[in-house]
């Protein structure tokens, strides 16, 4: 086995110290890579605690960790309540649907459904459906263009400046554009989506297509010329030039792109759901922020941590697919 | 008919300052099975030769003909070894063969040929061991033995290899020399080398053509080495049939065609020239 020191995840140093290997070496590889990491997050958290009480808003004092903790079992708790209540409902309905089916055979049920408040676990769903549906339509259009633009100079040199123009806008921009669009374009008498998850789909689109776009392209133009060479002597079909030699070059520089355009994804979707007040995590935080109760200020910390390890979860699951998908197991991920 | 026939091939780059004329007439004829060196100083457009060839460059003027056929375009009747190897490291051994036997034999071998055939010319170069290794996990040496697979695996007319051993080590490129000459001994495959190694060139080529320098290079000697096969570098060593071969070149390479490298000496000279004139004066 290979020990290369500052590279060991944790959960190797784990199996190899169950198995009695190097106990020294792995319980300093251990430490390094469970208890550095505490250290940090524990010194973040004193200085939170010792700084809050300081501040005082118009909605009193700003939330240390506790205060926070406590809302979070709050906001916890009354999506449970809003659960049970929700089953009530459905059973309800459930009987009165067999009484009357009792009384007369020929009753065909109404769809009824539950119209409960939506809670902060209902927002946090909705924008996870929201940022990946948006991200995978970004993906499916960048990855096929960058491909097709890497593979051309001349296009390439065509569609830079566009993109690089396009590029910085910030969702906010794009926002009452996109909004008007979707509601002129998106007229139908039984919509299978909602016109407000298109508009915050379609925003995060326009601004996280670019990274992909731009690094898909940069990678299918650094192909080696000697593979070119080997292509052009072998006369590949376009197609299998493609699959074989320039798709699996451009790989890693296809999941740097795919990973920068997820988090500029998650962060356009929560400004985008303030804006336009679409259901999501933004809109929790913006009428938390108008509804200027106590709880508040801490309701939005809850929020606004959860944004992050969200945000965090996402970046971390494309490494795992990069690593499963792409052929340099021996690149250093980060 | 000449197997292969070079004819006052002429190639001109396009720079900002003007065309540049790598290659001036470049005439050459080449027998069926014959083994041919190209030699030269670096940058005189030995690999531009091999690369109009493979057909990977269009000569300005003048062409190549194959087998009377005009070559205009890169194709799989003539494989290419690379310099560097030039496998895809995501293909294991065995796939960067088989993307070339399938591309050369769609339609021709069932799969089961294939399979035979890919086998079979990785055991050729001694890499049968190795089919399913990646190309980041075999030596240097190994690669280029894989490269040359793949090169034989489509049948090539005409094998070209650009500096096929240039980049390994004296010993590897020893075993590569004589395992190349071993394949060239039960295949008779036309060979085109390229290579900066005089011992090299002698021990394993029919023809050493000596190249001049560039801009406008062309074909200034033509050395037959008459040797028998098979050769034994050993017992070469001593041959003065041998000795005189490599002195012949050596002499076109460093008293006929001696390539002056003039660069690093001129800098040094413009900067004293570039000296303050008072220092000079003073000193």
């Amino acid at each position: 086995m290979r020990l290369t020191l500052p590279n060991l995840t944790w959960a190797e140093s784990l199996r190899s110290l169950t198995r009695g290997e190097l106990p020294v070496v792995q319980w300093q590889a251990l430490a390094r890579a469970i208890l550095l990491p505490l250290i940090g997050l524990a010194a973040f958290l004193f200085v939170w605690a010792q700084t809050a009480p300081l501040i005082n808003t118009s909605l009193g004092q700003f939330p240390g960790p506790a205060q926070v903790y406590a809302q979070a079992g709050n906001l916890w708790a009354e999506h449970r309540a809003e659960q049970a209540r929700a089953a009530e409902f459905y059973e309800r309905v459930e009987q009165m649907n067999a009484q009357r089916l009792a009384q007369d055979p020929n009753y065909v049920p109404r769809e009824r459904r539950f119209s409960g408040r939506t809670t902060f676990i209902d927002q946090v769903k909705t924008s996870l459906q929201t940022v990946l549906a948006g991200f995978i339509v970004a993906s499916v259009i960048a990855i096929p263009l960058g491909i097709v633009i890497g593979l051309s100079n001349s296009l390439y040199a065509a569609a830079n400046p566009v993109i690089q123009l396009l590029k910085p806008i910030s969702p906010l921009a794009w926002l009452p554009l996109v909004t008007l669009v979707v509601s002129a374009l998106y007229v139908t008498d039984n919509p299978a989506f909602s016109r407000s998850f298109l508009v915050s789909v379609f925003t995060v689109t326009l601004c996280s297509l670019w990274p992909t776009l731009i690094n898909t392209a940069v990678g299918v133009a650094n192909t080696s010329r000697d593979l070119l060479n080997v292509s052009r002597v072998l006369r590949l079909s376009w197609w299998t030039h493609v699959r074989r030699i320039v798709l699996p070059g451009a790989v890693p520089m296809i999941f740097t792109g795919l990973r920068l355009s997820l988090g500029i994804a998650w962060m356009v979707l929560i400004a985008a759901e303030m804006l336009s007040q679409n259901p999501g995590l933004g809109k929790f935080v913006w009428d938390e922020f108008q509804n200027g109760s106590s709880a508040s200020l801490s309701r939005i910390m809850v929020a606004v941590i959860v944004i992050g390890m969200i945000g965090f979860l996402l970046d971390r699951s494309m490494l795992l697919l990069q690593r499963l998908v792409s052929w340099d197991k021996a690149a250093v991920l980060r | 008919m000449t197997h292969l026939h070079l004819d006052h091939v002429s190639i001109e780059f396009p720079t900002p300052k003007g065309p540049f004329k790598a290659l001036h007439e470049v005439s050459l004829k080449i027998d069926k099975g014959e083994f041919v060196s190209l030699i030269g100083h670096s940058g005189c457009g030995k690999s531009t030769v091999l690369n109009i060839v493979a057909g990977l460059h269009q000569a300005t003027a003048g062409g190549v003909l194959l087998d009377g056929r005009e070559v205009n375009a890169p194709g799989p009747d003539r494989g290419v070894v690379f310099q560097n190897h030039s496998l895809a490291p995501w293909l294991s051994v065995y796939q960067n063969v088989e993307l070339a036997v399938r591309q050369v034999f769609k339609g021709k071998k069932t799969r089961a040929e294939m399979r035979e055939w890919i086998q079979h010319n990785l055991e050729l170069v001694h890499m049968g061991h190795a089919m399913n290794r990646r190309p980041d996990e075999i030596s240097g040496g190994m690669k280029q033995r894989v490269g040359i697979a793949r090169a034989l695996a489509m049948e090539p007319k005409v094998l070209l290899m650009d500096e096929p051993f240039g980049a390994l080590d004296a010993l590897t490129r020893a075993h590569l020399q004589d395992s190349l000459m071993e394949i060239h001994a039960d295949l008779n495959n036309t060979v085109i080398m390229i290579t900066h190694d005089v011992d090299e060139a002698v021990l394993l080529s029919d023809r050493i053509v000596m190249m001049t320098n560039g801009p406008a290079a062309t074909v200034g000697e033509i050395l037959e080495v008459d040797l028998e096969r098979p050769r034994r570098r050993v017992e070469l060593g001593g041959d003065p049939r041998y000795v005189q071969h490599r002195q012949e070149v050596l002499r076109f390479l460093y008293e006929k065609h001696a390539k002056i490298e003039e660069f690093p000496r001129r800098q040094a000279a413009d900067r004293q020239r570039k000296a303050p004139p008072q220092a000079r004066k003073t000193g």
